[in-house]
């Protein structure tokens, strides 16, 4: 499958934040996810849409309710097919650079 | 550095250009599992009320235990799971692994992975979580569609 569903979901900056959400703590309903957005129940569902059709988040039902999960091997497949074999190294010493700045400052 | 909650129920997903038979013996064969699962030898007969274990590379310990709950090939593969590779995880309670393959359009299939049940099994969650699942989903991927393992 293609990587453009992927990079056109990362490509947002809600998108980006409701990932961070299921991050912290996974297996969450609609109504959980909204009510930590200032966004419409509508503007959510179609956030949520674009990232399950993405493959970066799955959708399970648990009695009523439609519990969302993170999907995080799309991210890990993006990681291999760009990051590994371009950047990796270079990725590796700047992201270290950053890390001893921000320990230092 | 930001810390993940560990849930009870982790849910993976990944499409894989190749068909359900040929992700059920990348499950269920020690020739797949030691290409792209950490190394390991799967050994069971996948038959309800059996074991399901995990060998090292050389088979000299055992790193998963379990029983082998439900079986369906090459549709749906459901089995208790210990983790024995680790003193830490070793003595948690058992969780649950469910394999889920459903044949899409395009030669691809669908390959979801539940691992749920880990109530008792917190140390279990953290090791599996991350990086874990999502090595060897990655990684089964690769050697199915490439025939190759992943390099690292």
């Amino acid at each position: 499958m293609n990587d453009d569903p992927v990079f056109k979901a990362l490509a947002d900056p809600t998108r980006r934040l409701l990932l961070d959400r299921l991050y912290e703590r996974d297996g969450r309903s609609l109504t959980e996810l909204e009510s930590e957005l200032e966004m419409t129940r509508f503007g959510v569902m179609k956030h949520l849409r674009v990232l399950e059709d993405a493959g970066l988040l799955v959708t399970r039902r648990s009695g009523r309710e439609k519990l969302h999960y993170l999907n995080p091997v799309p991210i890990r497949l993006i990681h291999d097919r760009w990051i590994d074999k371009y950047t990796e190294r270079r990725v590796s010493a700047l992201a270290d650079l950053k890390h001893e700045l921000e320990e230092s400052a | 550095m930001s810390t993940m909650t560990q849930t009870t129920v982790q849910v993976y997903m990944v499409f894989i250009k190749a068909t359900p038979e040929e992700i059920w013996d990348a499950i269920t064969k020690p020739e797949f599992t030691s290409r792209y699962f950490h190394g390991s030898q799967i050994d069971s007969t996948f038959v309800p009320g059996t074991p399901y274990r995990s060998w090292s590379p050389d088979r000299s310990k055992l790193w998963v235990e379990g029983d082998v709950l439900d079986s369906d090939p090459p549709r749906r593969l459901s089995h208790t799971w210990r983790s024995l590779y680790d003193a830490e995880t070793a003595g948690e309670e058992p969780s649950r692994v469910t394999w889920e393959i459903e044949p899409q359009d395009g030669g691809f299939s669908k390959l979801v992975v539940v691992h749920d049940q880990l109530e008792g099994a917190p140390k279990t969650a953290e090791s599996v979580s991350g990086a874990g699942w999502m090595m060897v989903l990655s990684g089964m991927k690769t050697l199915l569609e490439t025939g190759e393992p992943l390099s690292s």
